[in-house]
């Protein structure tokens, strides 16, 4: 069991960090099941991978700081990351999938840019 | 750029990284560091990518707090479409925003902007025409959302990267 | 220590490992309907999507276990799963556009 030492105020400063990251995970992934068209459903995931994520990280930071005595950044490092390849991901996948649908001559295919 | 530093910036993020990774500080590591920021860019020179300039910082600095309050904003606009709360009929569609921006980074942190805000996805960029298509999640406005883009980002990307604004070549 | 007037209803350790837990369920629950877009589809791009989805849970579930814990070695698991996501989603919808990964 961790965090015996630390003041609860900081407990429950990371505890509401954490669950509100993971509830715009959950929201995300819920959009994953409940919007309709493929291009609705991408936009869904981000919300996980932005403002969760980072929610979700700086609660991590501050516990692990917390803990160690010190400053500890480490974790922005996955934040950095996911950044910057979330946009590769889904841009890939937002052509891909307009390239299969204007193929195909589905009606909904994106028009040309 | 000098011999010793090719890439500037990248040798800065490399040392940056190595310390984070391996906190605490200590003396050998921030020699580590130093030595993978030196060494490795002269690596990245086979590769020869083209330097990269940032100027006005001020424009960064004021560029990253919109996108962060942005960011907060459209998260919570899309958790409410996703949920059901959002009132009134809701039009999703695709609209194409002529670009002046032609900088290939200013581009790529772009497309890092409008995927950092859910709500816009970057379906394609056509380089010939400069001209993008984005998928909107929730087009109340499409004309609303072109001068958002237009004037909110692309405008002090253009500052940052140091590009002069030229008028949208008829295409 | 006997039980004080003013001391908290919950220490900061039950705070933390409730909380945690909690946080914990719905990365999973996410990752579960995530899972369900993977398995349902109903085009292939959907799948590729509610895999990708299921990493990046998954990776904050990891981190998240990771404060639980309190133990800073998940970090590592979390940045390789993140990479590991990251490469499979872009091959898959290379693989998507043009039939093949490498050309």
């Amino acid at each position: 069991m961790t965090g015996a030492d630390l003041p609860v105020w900081a407990a429950w400063l990371v505890v509401v960090l954490a669950v509100a990251g993971a509830a715009f995970s959950l929201t995300g992934a819920l959009g994953l099941v409940r919007l309709r068209t493929f291009y609705e459903r991408v936009h869904a995931p981000t919300l996980g991978a932005t403002l969760g994520m980072a929610l979700i990280l700086c609660g991590s930071m501050l516990l692990l700081s917390l803990i160690e005595g010190r400053l500890v950044l480490r974790d922005a490092l996955i934040g950095v990351f996911l950044t910057v390849t979330t946009p590769v991901t889904l841009l890939l996948l937002a052509r891909a999938a307009a390239h299969r649908d204007r193929h195909e001559g589905d009606p909904d295919a994106p028009p040309r840019p | 750029m000098s011999r010793i530093l090719p890439y500037p910036l990248l040798s800065a993020a490399l040392a940056l990284t190595w310390l984070l990774l391996n906190a605490p500080l200590t003396p050998g590591g921030v020699l580590l560091a130093l030595l993978v920021g030196l060494a490795v860019p002269h690596v990245m020179r086979a590769l020869r990518p083209p330097a990269v300039r940032v100027r006005a910082p001020a424009t960064l600095a004021r560029l990253a707090g919109i996108v962060l309050y942005d960011m907060v904003r459209s998260n919570i606009d899309v958790a409410r479409v996703i949920l059901g709360l959002r009132r009134g009929t809701r039009r999703t569609g695709f609209v194409a925003i002529p670009l002046d921006l032609r900088e290939p980074f200013g581009l790529a942190v772009l497309s890092i902007i409008l995927t950092a805000t859910p709500g816009t996805l970057w379906v394609q960029y056509d380089s010939d025409t400069g001209r993008l298509l984005m998928h909107l999640l929730d087009d109340a406005d499409g004309d609303a959302w072109i001068r958002r883009v237009k004037d909110r980002y692309e405008r002090p990307l253009m500052e940052i990267f140091g590009c002069h604004p030229t008028p949208t070549s008829p295409s | 220590m006997p039980p004080h007037a003013d001391e908290p209803v919950m220490s900061a350790a039950a705070v933390l490992d409730w909380g945690l837990g909690l946080a914990q369920g719905m990365l999973v629950l996410a990752m579960a309907l995530a899972a369900w877009r993977m398995l349902r589809g109903p085009r292939a791009q959907d799948r590729i999507l509610g895999l990708d989805t299921l990493y990046l849970n998954g990776m904050l579930a990891i981190v998240v276990h990771g404060m639980r814990t309190g133990s800073g070695l998940y970090f590592e698991a979390a940045l390789i799963i993140g990479m590991i996501g990251f490469t499979a989603t872009v091959a898959l919808a290379k693989f998507l556009m043009q039939g093949e990964v490498i050309r």
